[in-house]
């Protein structure tokens, strides 16, 4: 169909444009996305550099890749020296999975009944979703707070998935309504006439056909979750054991000194996670995110 | 395999005023027929073919299916398949699963769902593309693909919604013609939609002709042909068009320019007791003959001539009651006038002209 045989013209269109272009131009823009790209990897490399190093030496005058570096402030954080590094990383895992499974659900449950269910204020339905997306973070705390003080939640890790998902989910729904519009209805109707129950057509054809978005929803709802801090620190308790790893991280800013290395050796461990799970849905992310864009 | 009904079936869509997509629709399709809906776009054909489904709900009325009343029955329970237009095939299943998913929801075992779906990838052709994913089809491949996927499930009824349309000329034709194969070889009651009206001539035992959600005729294609119910059927089937004028009537006949084309005495009856000062005359192309210039004849002005091969048709304008009318007249294809050149028209057997009432569009019976 044409618009299968779209994308190779558009490729065969760049392969004629590239050879096209004068050396001089493309020396020019391989310089400039190399200087981009350094730009982009340059801190993470040397948070990388620097988590290998003394506290001491991470901020030395004389700049060196290496400087009297070893394992030994990995060590020091998995070991729990500075605070109980393991229970943090259990409760961030904890914390960021459930959001994750629960927004993906919520979101994937509303963003089918909008999509092809027609009933009264299902438009309005969408724009409510938008309205907790308007006010900064700071705002929400306090009216947040209240509502799980109410609820009893207040200081729990299923208090804070709540409030996590107030924020991935409306966000997840409209992604994943983008997605469920693109897939033809026809497919729903074939579906029923063979045999399916409406949940099923949801669960058997739409879901499966929609994996690129589920991924990239679950991606956003995990990464949400994972680093976020103001959240964390206001609503969970103040106990060490309770906190998530990016709460956690504060310890090593203290009030007179940083320590530089312990905290670089700790943020590479804290991110290896969302590299891991950003590695499993890559491949769906372009096709995803585009999908979502386009038609949201 | 089942007889089918549509008592008094109605579909109506809010809004102001409400749109009656389907209205009043009264049809019985007998056990083992092709049935095919024609209408242009908007005359309801496919809703109809969706309420029959279950995918459309019906606001009055019934539907029945072998006898049963399926009105409220959802589409899993109907025991019908039917192809769409864009084939809806499961981009996530390959052919052989897309042709086996209805009979594995059904609980069918593994064995019996692969010796169906080769039995049927066998006669469509498709044996070695059960492993593919659609994407991997031409679309003649795919469009088989939805026809396998019916008739694997073996159903009291085929539905068909336009499976043709995205298909090029030329394998459209070919389909039409296995398809109609394929449905006399299985004897399944079929209900087919399309807004051509070749494929509906070509294919159906009987045609139902609908627009604006109602029923016009429902005959069988020589009949629509030669008795058309009405205005609307006259003009909508055969191709090129029917030419439909409405025009004098006097104590012998129609009145054309220069041309008075002689009735039968009981249409003129029927006319004059129905108080009728004109009538719509409808005359096909082919009923219609270059005269010679010693005849009685319309004087038309050729304005293009279509050649194809074996015939050609000629359209040009006859002035009636001074105001230039288009006529179609077929010519034999080697001796076709000139562009510009004026002819006389005269109509080859009065017996195949057509009359109907001026403003209701019905048939005046001759």
């Amino acid at each position: 169909m044409t618009i299968e045989s779209l994308p190779i013209q558009v490729q065969a269109a760049r392969v004629s444009l590239r050879g096209k272009r004068s050396m001089g131009r493309s020396v020019a823009l391989h310089a400039t996305l190399t200087v981009a790209s350094l730009i982009a990897v340059f801190p993470v490399f040397w948070v990388l550099v620097t988590s290998f190093k003394p506290d001491a030496r991470a901020v030395a005058p004389t700049i060196r890749l290496f400087d009297e570096s070893s394992l030994a402030n990995y060590r020091d954080v998995l070991s729990g020296q500075q605070g109980d590094f393991l229970a943090w990383v259990l409760n961030s895992v904890e914390i960021a999975l459930l959001t994750t499974l629960i927004a993906v659900f919520l979101s994937a449950t509303t963003g089918y009944a909008v999509s092809r269910f027609r009933f009264p204020g299902s438009r309005k339905l969408l724009l409510s979703f938008l309205i907790a997306q308007m006010f900064p973070f700071a705002v929400l705390i306090v009216p947040l707070f209240n509502v799980l003080l109410s609820l009893g939640l207040q200081g729990t890790g299923i208090g804070l998935v709540l409030v996590y998902c107030t924020t991935s989910v409306p966000f997840c729904t409209y992604m994943l309504k983008g997605y469920f519009d693109t897939i033809p209805t026809d497919i729903d109707e074939s579906g029923r006439v063979d045999g399916l129950s409406p949940f099923g057509v949801f669960w058997r054809l739409v879901l499966p056909l929609a994996r690129p978005g589920l991924a990239v929803t679950a991606f956003y709802a995990f990464l949400t979750a994972w680093g976020e801090v103001a959240f964390a620190s206001a609503f969970l308790s103040a106990s060490d054991e309770s906190k998530t790893l990016a709460v956690g991280l504060q310890v090593f800013v203290q009030q007179n000194r940083v320590e530089w290395g312990h905290l670089a050796a700790a943020s590479i461990l804290v991110s290896i996670p969302a590299v891991a799970v950003f590695y499993l849905v890559q491949r769906f992310l372009v096709t995803g995110l585009a999908a979502g864009a386009v038609k949201g | 395999m089942a007889e089918v009904a549509y008592v008094s079936a109605s579909r109506v869509f809010a809004g102001n005023p409400p749109v009656r997509a389907v209205d009043q629709l009264e049809l019985d399709v007998a056990d083992g027929e092709f049935l095919v809906l024609v209408g242009p776009s908007g005359s309801g054909k496919s809703t109809a073919l969706r309420m029959l489904a279950g995918l459309e709900d019906v606001d009055e009325g019934a539907i029945k299916i072998g006898g049963k009343d399926v009105t409220n029955v959802p589409p899993k329970g109907r025991d019908i398949a039917m192809v769409f237009q864009s084939y809806a095939l499961y981009p996530h299943m390959t052919v052989a699963e897309n042709m086996g998913f209805a009979l594995k929801l059904r609980g069918t075992s593994k064995q019996e769902i692969k010796d169906k779906v080769a039995e049927a990838a066998k006669m469509l052709d498709l044996t070695k593309y059960l492993d593919r994913k659609p994407k991997a089809l031409s679309g003649g491949q795919r469009q088989r693909v939805a026809m396998g996927r019916a008739i694997v499930r073996e159903p009291s009824v085929f539905l068909m919604d336009e499976p043709l349309s995205n298909l090029d000329a030329k394998l459209r034709v070919e389909t039409r013609a296995n398809i109609a194969a394929l449905q006399q070889r299985l004897g399944t009651t079929t209900i087919y939609v399309t807004h051509d009206q070749v494929e509906a001539m070509t294919m159906g035992d009987r045609v139902a002709v609908l627009k604006d959600g109602l029923l016009q005729q429902c005959a069988s294609p020589r009949e629509l042909y030669d008795r058309p119910a009405n205005a609307f059927v006259a003009g909508f089937i055969g191709s090129p068009a029917m030419n439909l004028k409405t025009v004098p009537l006097t104590a012998e006949g129609a009145l054309l320019d220069g041309l008075t084309v002689p009735l039968t005495r009981s249409a003129l009856d029927k006319a004059s007791t129905e108080g009728l000062k004109e009538v719509t005359f409808g005359v096909r192309p082919e009923t219609l003959r270059l005269a010679g210039a010693d005849e009685e004849g319309m004087e038309l002005t050729v304005e293009l001539v279509e050649e194809l091969g074996a015939d050609a048709y000629v359209y040009g304008s006859v002035r009636i009651g001074g105001v230039p009318e288009r006529f179609i007249v077929r010519v034999d294809g080697r001796t076709p006038p000139a562009f510009g050149q004026n002819v006389k028209v005269a109509v080859r057997d009065t017996s195949e002209v057509h009359l109907f009432h001026p403003e209701s569009g019905a048939r005046l019976e001759v």
